[in-house]
């Protein structure tokens, strides 16, 4: 008799997500137009926890080199991928769509018009704030159509509606360009993502809501599994699906829209990495959520790495990167285990 | 058991159930009958709680609109028509899925519903498909599997909508038999919904005809599976033989 194992976060993946992050955060440190030993450079990140004092061999230009230059800028890649690749597995849960992305209700649409309307209007400093704006307006006004459209809340009208609100916003985005041909390069260079810092800043303005976000759907990844069922279904086991999903999407929402804030709109890595961990760690969304998490946050932050080094002194859009090699890689995974589901 | 009183369900602009009464004893088996469109899957929704209706609905003596959602789910179950076969989830998981209601919002399942699903899985000789996927499996082999959920949900009543629609004439027999023992060693209560009337009348203690929305008959096989009922509701010209367990129904040919 064998003993039924349920499906869970296994600790031998958990371990592995943490090495990927651990190994991406040294690796994002440690590498630049200065190359820094990676032994020093862990030895300094541990020294960042309070109590801890290992000598590290590194003098102060390369220390302030770690933790106010590179350091910042690895975390908020961390953040960033985590939430993107958070937010796409718990949005594929939610449609049953294996082709659902964080974008998918108008969250790309909503922040690309909110930044070009800051970059046209030359409000640069408010970047972030209008894109933030612009995203959230959308999704909200996305869900009021959706629900308003179909009395049974279906799935469907709400991808719709989606579509809908992202056509319209992204018309008068291109018409606002039009407009102001100066500023297409710059909105450009934005849509195609980009992890500038300076300082802390980002990170502090994304910490807040990566926190939220991870809370809520982290707790409902129970309620994922059930909904895959069906709403007729998890109704009868018990559950409120139209509620579960409400609170699920709006969670991933605002997740998403405060990394496409200060990173622009990142594309693949939503709708990547929860396929490739579905593919590697199995189906169920308690292993899949935890683990696009963090193998999410290790990706982004390494594609990051490659778009800063690969052709330094210059840089690559880091939405490049992540398809160039993120796609391949993918179809890697894809032929070897030649299932893919949701 | 089980009480509906005058149960009038409207889906979309049209009305599909007029009022319906219908009791249902405890541990007894009922079967609903009727043509397409009588509205047989309406009134098993709405018993499940899938579908809004109004009238009464009262399960062990307690109207369900005043069960919280969860508590519902632990005294009724249901195997719908046709389940939704997730993709990619393993039996196991999936079985599982029927103690939902007794896991907190929260929380995960405890050492209890791990053991329950086991006795289960035992119980209907699913333990080695444990590992695979729901959707490599036979149509004989999942029809087990969603009848596996519903009991591991460890409600009383068991709601089967057209539990054999899928399946051949001997897994018919395979799963009816198996829900019949279950219903004896569980001491459940079964209210089914069928298409094939002598299948029907075989294992149920109680048929009930329903058409057009309305009661047209309640009552044993024997007095429900007539020739003269069967003509005026079914349109149809049939023969009922005497059988072993019951009437037996052979369609004759109209001209």
């Amino acid at each position: 008799m064998t003993t039924l194992r349920p499906a869970r976060l296994r600790p031998g993946w958990l371990a592995a997500g943490i090495g990927a992050v651990l190994v991406a955060l040294v690796a994002g440190v440690a590498l630049g137009p200065v190359t820094l030993p990676p032994g020093s450079v862990a030895a300094e990140l541990l020294n960042l926890i309070p109590g801890v004092d290992l000598p590290s061999g590194l003098n102060e230009r390369e220390i302030a080199i770690i933790t106010e230059l590179r350091l910042p800028r690895v975390v908020l890649g961390l953040l960033v991928g985590a939430m993107l690749s958070l937010a796409g597995g718990c949005y594929q849960g939610v449609f049953r769509n294996p082709l659902a992305d964080p974008y998918l209700l108008g969250v790309a649409a909503g922040a690309g018009l909110g930044a070009t309307m800051a970059i046209a209007f030359r409000a640069g400093p408010f970047l972030p704030l209008a894109a933030f704006a612009g995203a959230g307006i959308a999704v909200v006004v996305t869900y009021l159509l959706g629900v308003a459209g179909g009395r049974d809340r279906s799935s469907a009208t709400l991808i719709l509606a989606g579509v809908a609100v992202s056509s319209f916003l992204a018309a008068i985005q291109t018409y606002l360009l039009q407009r102001n041909v100066d500023t297409i390069r710059e909105v450009y260079s934005w849509l195609l993502g980009r992890l500038a810092t300076n300082g802390w800043h980002e990170v502090t303005l994304l910490l807040p809501y990566v926190v939220v976000t991870t809370v809520v759907v982290l707790a409902l990844r129970r309620e994922l599994d059930v909904l895959s069922v069906g709403d007729t279904e998890a109704a009868s086991l018990g559950l409120h699906p139209q509620r579960s999903r409400m609170i699920l999407l709006a969670a991933a929402s605002l997740g998403t829209a405060a990394a496409v804030a200060v990173s622009g709109l990142i594309g693949f890595v939503g709708i990547i990495v929860p396929h490739v961990v579905r593919l590697l760690a199995g189906g169920s969304y308690r292993s899949i959520l935890p683990l696009s998490l963090l193998f999410g946050a290790a990706f982004l932050a390494l594609a990051d790495l490659a778009a800063r080094t690969l052709i330094a002194p210059g840089e690559l859009p880091i939405g490049v990167v992540t398809a160039f090699f993120g796609a391949p890689f993918f179809i890697l995974v894809l032929r070897s285990t030649r299932r893919v589901s949701v | 058991m089980l009480a509906v009183e005058g149960v009038r369900v409207t889906l979309g602009d049209a009305e599909i159930l007029h009022g319906v009464d219908l009791t249902v004893a405890s541990g007894e088996w009922v079967t609903v009958i009727g043509p397409n469109g009588a509205g047989k899957s309406t009134l098993l929704r709405a018993v499940g709680g899938a579908v809004p209706s109004h009238g009464k609905i009262i399960i062990d003596g307690t109207p369900t609109s005043a069960l919280p959602r969860r508590r519902r789910a632990q005294l009724v179950a249901t195997v719908a028509q046709q389940p939704v076969v997730p993709p990619g989830m393993r039996v196991l998981d999936y079985v599982l899925l029927g103690r939902t209601p007794y896991i907190a919002p929260l929380g995960r399942e405890s050492a209890q519903d791990l053991s329950i699903v086991e006795q289960v899985l035992d119980s209907l000789e699913l333990r080695r498909f444990t590992g695979r996927e729901l959707e490599t499996l036979s149509g004989g082999e999942r029809q087990r599997v969603f009848l596996a959920r519903a009991l591991a949900q460890g409600a009383p009543l068991l709601l089967l909508d057209e539990p054999t629609s899928a399946l051949d004439i001997g897994h018919q027999q395979e799963v009816l038999e198996l829900v019949d023992r279950l219903r004896k060693e569980r001491a459940l209560t079964v209210l089914a919904t069928m298409h094939d009337l002598s299948v029907a009348g075989e294992y149920a203690d109680r048929l009930v005809l329903l058409a057009e929305g309305r009661i047209a008959a309640d009552g044993p096989p024997a007095q429900v599976l007539t020739e003269e009922l069967l003509a005026r509701h079914y349109r149809a010209r049939v023969r009922v033989i005497a059988g072993e367990f019951g009437p037996i129904v052979v369609p004759v040919r109209l001209s």
